[in-house]
């Protein structure tokens, strides 16, 4: 299984094929920089911020 | 177009951008000197844990515990990862670095923000550990330094993204950048996750110590703070695969068995390694079990699969390049073969196996709501870590380190014979501390406790001999383990100031605006390309991994059996 040089936009091998979805994701510093800033704020910050909110006072 | 100074490296044919040698040194130097400082309060501690010796008293423990907490889990990994950011994108991408004068500020904002939390810790009223959970307080100096720390370190990560910028704009590689280039483009994500978070707690909480605010919430603080506390440590774990795979490349010419599969591991990486900061919170009331749960085992197994494709991987790689050299014989040839008086390899090969065997699987089992409570609090949890920021990373980047420091000064390492031993000495031994540990915490041993014979408590209360014996042993491990750190000091600082020259006189400097693609050596090209090894044939590596899966499996289930034994209710 080999995918040598499947990095199509710079490499003659790429030729004129399209570049996979994926690739063109993960050549994207600034789209990984942006999920990997969002998903862990909403899924491990917010979300635990706004349960804490939540909690009612002792009466 | 900037115009940059380059060298040429005669061990490896890398460009390298004069600027960029030069911050890669003065950030890996700070880093091994904080290591020996926080190596040394950490030796302290250890003597204190020691039962028979109990060498500090309490305030100074708590005092070391803060300063050992601080200089190694932060200050000596994040400079020691900033030499990693620039290597990997300014050397590995043959370009230019991008904003070196910023790259200097980083430097300067990171080492006057460690000094400034040393000394605030050293003055005895900022002894609130690492954690430094509210509402203790601690000195305004204490904060202000890490934040000048982080700030620095986040410096560092745009430097390393503008570089990624400016070496594809000027075309200094082609296609995508290199699986380790990926690996370092994942830890600073995480990095710049790490520090936002920290921002958001740690800039609050100093104007709570200036009195400028009244309250902060402690289970808020605790939230956000672990976005921070434990995601900083997700950085180590990117970064030190990363060096895996690096010396992998290095010493064999290795190359990943998928190319793709491992960069999808990093990705995963990206997505869900920071929601792990949620097993900290396992046992806090007021927080949702779908919250703890999603955020501890559904997401995070993702990042643990990814944990898994990269300890399959990076061995993978190495058994397929020994294998075209003709290393053929039976499963283990490869490995046998391997050199294992090089602490390079012996140093990476050692992290490999005690981050997965020790932290990786550890790790999992905490990360389990109904298992946590098991462990929660007790020496167990830095018995994991230290399996996996210490024998994973610092082991890591000690072995790196036995490359970069050679290789960049052109210096020759002072005692050899001597290098061959200390990542056996310094791994093993902090293997054992992170076994005892765990071993003690299993018995119920609380983490951050001066005295466990409790002996002037108005209720005390009595652990088994066995878990005497256990810290004991812990304090014995921990000398050998020093013993293998004050060696790697010696051993960096002497080759910087004393080490033979490779050669006579270093090459001139040459000017290039676009470096051309320089000849590198097949294991300098093997780091710094895109590209798989082209097979799946590693039957020794497959035994490994089942070797691993089935450890893993009867630890997590001997901790559910053992969960049944100590939890009373039915």
């Amino acid at each position: 299984m080999s995918d040598q040089n499947t990095g199509a936009q710079a490499s003659p091998e790429g030729g004129g094929e399209p570049i996979p979805v994926m690739q063109r994701i993960l050549d994207n510093p600034f789209l990984l920089v942006f999920l990997g800033v969002t998903i862990p704020s909403v899924f491990y910050i917010l979300w635990g911020v706004m349960e804490v909110l939540a909690i009612p006072n002792a009466p | 177009m900037t115009t940059a100074l380059f060298r040429t490296c005669p061990d490896t044919g890398f460009k390298i951008d004069l600027k960029v040698d030069k911050l890669i040194k003065w950030n890996a130097v700070t880093a091994i000197v904080f290591l020996m400082v926080g190596g040394v309060f950490g030796l302290g501690v250890a003597m204190t844990r020691w039962p028979a010796v109990h060498l500090l008293p309490a305030d100074w423990f708590y005092l070391a515990l803060t300063a050992h907490g601080v200089d190694v889990l932060l200050v000596w990994l994040i400079f020691f990862e900033m030499a990693l950011l620039y290597f990997c994108s300014a050397i590995l991408l043959n370009s230019r670095l991008a904003a070196p004068k910023v790259a200097w500020v980083q430097y300067g904002m990171m080492l006057v923000g460690a000094l400034i939390t040393n000394v605030a810790i050293l003055q005895g009223d900022s002894s609130v550990m690492f954690t430094s959970y509210v509402p203790m307080k601690a000195a305004p100096a204490f904060y202000l330094g890490i934040i000048l720390f982080a700030v620095g370190a986040l410096m560092g990560c745009f430097v390393f993204l503008g570089t990624l910028y400016i070496a594809k704009k000027e075309k200094t590689y082609e296609g995508s950048i290199p699986l380790v280039t990926f690996g370092a483009l994942t830890a600073c994500i995480i990095a710049i996750f790490t520090i936002g978070a920290g921002a958001v707690i740690l800039i609050p909480t100093l104007l709570w110590s200036m009195d400028f605010i009244n309250y902060i919430d402690p289970l808020i603080y605790k939230v956000i703070w672990w976005a921070l506390g434990h995601a900083s440590q997700q950085v180590n774990v990117a970064a030190h695969i990363s060096v895996w795979y690096a010396i992998a490349a290095i010493l064999f010419g290795a190359k990943p068995l998928s190319e793709k599969v491992s960069r999808t591991a990093f990705f995963l990486y990206i997505l869900f390694l920071q929601l792990a900061s949620a097993h900290h919170l396992l046992v806090d009331p007021g927080l949702s079990s779908e919250y703890k749960i999603f955020n501890t085992s559904y997401a995070l197994y993702l990042a643990v699969l990814a944990s898994m494709i990269h300890g399959l991987t990076v061995p993978g790689a190495i058994e397929a390049a020994q294998r075209k050299k003709g290393y053929n014989k039976g499963l283990f040839e490869w490995l046998r073969k391997a050199p294992w008086g090089n602490p390079v390899f012996s140093g990476m090969f050692l992290s490999l196996n005690m981050f997965g065997f020790l932290g990786g699987i550890s790790g999992v089992m905490m990360g389990t709501e109904q298992l946590n409570i098991i462990i929660h609090n007790t020496i167990y949890v830095p018995g994991h870590f230290h399996g996996t920021v210490v024998v994973g990373t610092t082991l890591a980047f000690m072995a790196f380190s036995y490359w970069l420091v050679p290789t960049l000064w052109q210096r020759e390492l002072v005692f050899p014979k001597l290098a061959k031993w200390q990542p056996y000495l310094f791994g093993l031994g902090m293997g054992m501390v992170s076994v005892l540990m765990m071993g003690a915490g299993t018995l119920g041993v609380p983490r951050r406790l001066w005295d466990m014979s409790y002996s002037d408590a108005a209720m005390p209360y009595e652990f088994p001999a066995a878990a005497f014996l256990m810290m004991g042993l812990n304090g014995v491990f921990a000398l050998v383990a020093g013993v293998g750190a004050i060696i790697f000091i010696v051993q960096m600082v002497g080759t910087v100031m004393w080490g033979k020259k490779k050669v006579p006189a270093a090459a001139a400097p040459e000017t290039a605006a676009a470096p051309a693609a320089p000849a590198r050596t097949p294991e300098a090209s093997a780091v710094s390309s895109y590209g798989s090894a082209g097979t799946m044939e590693v039957p020794g590596t497959f035994v490994l991994a089942l070797i691993f899966l089935v450890t893993f499996m009867l630890y997590y289930f001997v901790n559910w059996k053992y969960l049944s034994s100590v939890w009373g209710l039915s």
